[in-house]
């Protein structure tokens, strides 16, 4: 049987502050992630003891260097949340990662409190520049001159699933899911073949089938073996695959109908070989593909198109419900997967209150037709970014929320009421309650431990090595019981 | 096969939207045009279903030309300016 899903997605913002000639992407993300301030005394380390990213899924320790920032970087850079999200600078860009979530809906909300997030401190940093200066963020994946950012989604699987097994099953599946999560781009870059438009930001920069690498050579595969969990009984999917959604469809989607994926293929319920002669080429080719009706290669001769291979995966998945008892957000997320499976194998355009690659076509075409322009022109290239702005009176995918044209998954009550509280069934809940209830005394984080730091007393650290494990219903009591962090101690039995 | 859901009406949460953080501050009126209602339950041949259909169209014309206006009034002045001087720095 297949683990209980855990997920959670990583957010990294393009950046940039308008009338600033010394615009320093660096500095600017220290800057707006400092100004987000829920506990204006809070000094809370990120533990980066516990972290270790050269380890590879397929057995194996990759040589490099592990980044460890000194005391005062550390705590320049590192902002842990009452939600139980990380908000902080990774490298040159802003990121926001959500806390872990056990379902599509939880994702979406938490995901779209990270947009706030961002877009409330965004404001307060540049309250802090100089007159005139402007910072803006973007949630994309690319500046459209070769320069690309990730949305990681990672997924909590069973240790005891081949590796193998995921990525032969996930391939195909992941060169096809853009056809409703691709976030839409106008033209090509990274050397990729010229076009106008294409469904996915991303797709243009994937060169290679699995490897370890984020930034450079960027494979479809990612291998990061980190579980942030007990190592023994889980491995962490970090999937880089992905594009930055603003459709909560698409949101809910990606994660959802991927995390069914990975459920199917841990209970053995991928039963169909959807091989692809060449991934890579092909992921690039579906991302060309509006019309749908290109056939990709597979393996032994067949041909298909990215619509007829979700299909075949919602067939198997349609089998896997009838067996299964799958929870009332998975089913919700199986019918909508149908529902826009259906519509792009017959009218992709008719998708255009559910996924983003479709609701930013139909906008820059109808705009061009009225002003008379081409893809070229710098006002096409100008709405794509601006779909993804982080200003809700000037980011034109709020516009369409605002306008009624974009079909929602969760409310505009549970997006606010995230941006400040955690999740209930996950470890994230005792992390965010025991910033809310310890100030002052929470010494550091990361996902897997938080240590507190009372007094003259020697720094304690509690180990959250299984992910559903601190949750409301476990730890509610013991919290209310527990008036500082000292007493949650002496009451944990440490 | 399962059936397919055809109602765009079932898929639509409705959802109340009284508080709004940040975001109701940017707008006007909140329009929820939940569109398809009977969506496809008259019949395009009658003579009251294509002039459904043309009302139809002409509410989409005009839903499009509001989106039109607003976003004239809200893209970026000097696109070809800042478009160019979008530049990032690589990330993950």
């Amino acid at each position: 049987m297949a683990i209980p899903t855990v997920m959670g997605t990583e957010i990294e913002f393009g950046i940039i502050v308008k009338n600033d000639p010394d615009f320093d992407p660096i500095s600017s993300c220290v800057l707006l992630v400092n100004a987000y301030q829920e506990d204006p005394d809070g000094r809370i380390l990120w533990d980066y003891d516990q972290e270790n990213p050269l380890a590879d899924a397929r057995g194996f320790q990759v040589d490099g260097e592990k980044y460890t920032p000194n005391h005062q970087e550390n705590l320049a850079r590192n902002k842990t949340l009452l939600n139980g999200a990380r908000y902080y600078v990774d490298h040159a860009h802003p990121e926001y990662s959500c806390p872990e979530v056990t379902n599509a809906r939880d994702l979406v909300i938490h995901e779209k409190a990270g947009e706030r997030v961002a877009e409330i401190s965004r404001r307060e940093a540049t309250a802090l520049l100089p007159d005139g200066a402007i910072m803006l963020l973007h949630k994309n994946n690319s500046d459209r001159k070769g320069n690309s950012y990730g949305c990681h989604e990672n997924y909590l699987m069973d240790r005891r699933t081949s590796f193998k097994r995921i990525v032969e099953h996930l391939l195909p599946f992941f060169v096809t899911r853009q056809i409703f999560c691709g976030a839409g781009k106008v033209g090509s870059e990274n050397r990729g073949q010229p076009c106008d438009f294409q469904l996915s930001q991303r797709a243009d920069f994937f060169e290679t089938e699995v490897a370890l690498d984020t930034m450079v050579k960027r494979p479809i595969i990612n291998t990061r073996d980190e579980p942030h969990a007990d190592r023994d009984r889980y491995r962490r999917l970090h999937v880089i695959v992905g594009d930055s959604n603003m459709s909560e469809y698409s949101i809910y989607l990606r994660n959802g109908v991927t995390a069914l994926i990975l459920a199917m293929i841990e209970d053995g319920a991928i039963d169909r070989d959807l091989t692809l002669r060449d991934p890579v080429r092909a992921i690039k080719e579906v991302s060309r593909d509006p019309g749908m009706g290109h056939l990709l290669s597979l393996d032994r001769g067949k041909k298909r198109t990215a619509v007829e291979i979700q299909q075949e995966y919602l067939e198997m998945a349609l089998a896997y419900a009838a067996k299964n008892d799958l929870d009332a957000v998975t089913q919700d997320v199986v019918k909508r997967w149908q529902y826009v499976v259906e519509g792009l194998s017959s009218d992709p355009m008719s998708l255009h209150r559910e996924i983003d690659w479709v609701a930013k076509k139909r906008l820059i075409e109808n705009f061009m037709g009225r002003k008379q322009l081409n893809w070229d022109a710098p006002q096409v290239h100008m709405l794509d970014l601006q779909y993804h702005d982080s200003r809700p009176d000037k980011g034109l995918y709020y516009m369409l929320e605002r306008q009624g044209e974009v079909e929602r998954i969760v409310s505009d009550e549970e997006i606010n009421a995230a941006v400040h509280t955690p999740p209930s069934d996950t470890r994230a809940f005792f992390r965010g309650e025991c910033l809310r209830r310890y100030p002052g005394q929470v010494f550091g984080v990361n996902w897997d431990s938080i240590s507190f730091g009372v007094g003259d007393e020697p720094i304690k650290r509690v180990m959250m090595s299984e992910p559903l494990k601190g949750t409301r219903e476990h730890v509610l009591d013991l919290l209310e019981r527990s008036e500082t962090a000292s007493q949650l101690l002496v009451n944990m039995g440490s | 096969m399962a059936t397919f859901i055809r109602s765009r009406k079932d898929m639509i949460e409705g959802g109340s939207r009284s508080e709004r953080l940040l975001y109701s501050a940017a707008g006007g009126d909140q329009k929820q045009k939940a569109k398809g209602g009977g969506e496809g339950e008259e019949s395009a041949e009658s003579g009251e279903g294509s002039q459904k259909l043309a009302k139809k169209g002409e509410e989409l014309k005009e839903e499009m030309d509001s989106l039109m206006d607003e976003i004239d009034s809200v893209l970026e002045e000097n696109a070809e300016e800042f478009v160019k001087n979008y530049v990032q720095r690589g990330g993950q």
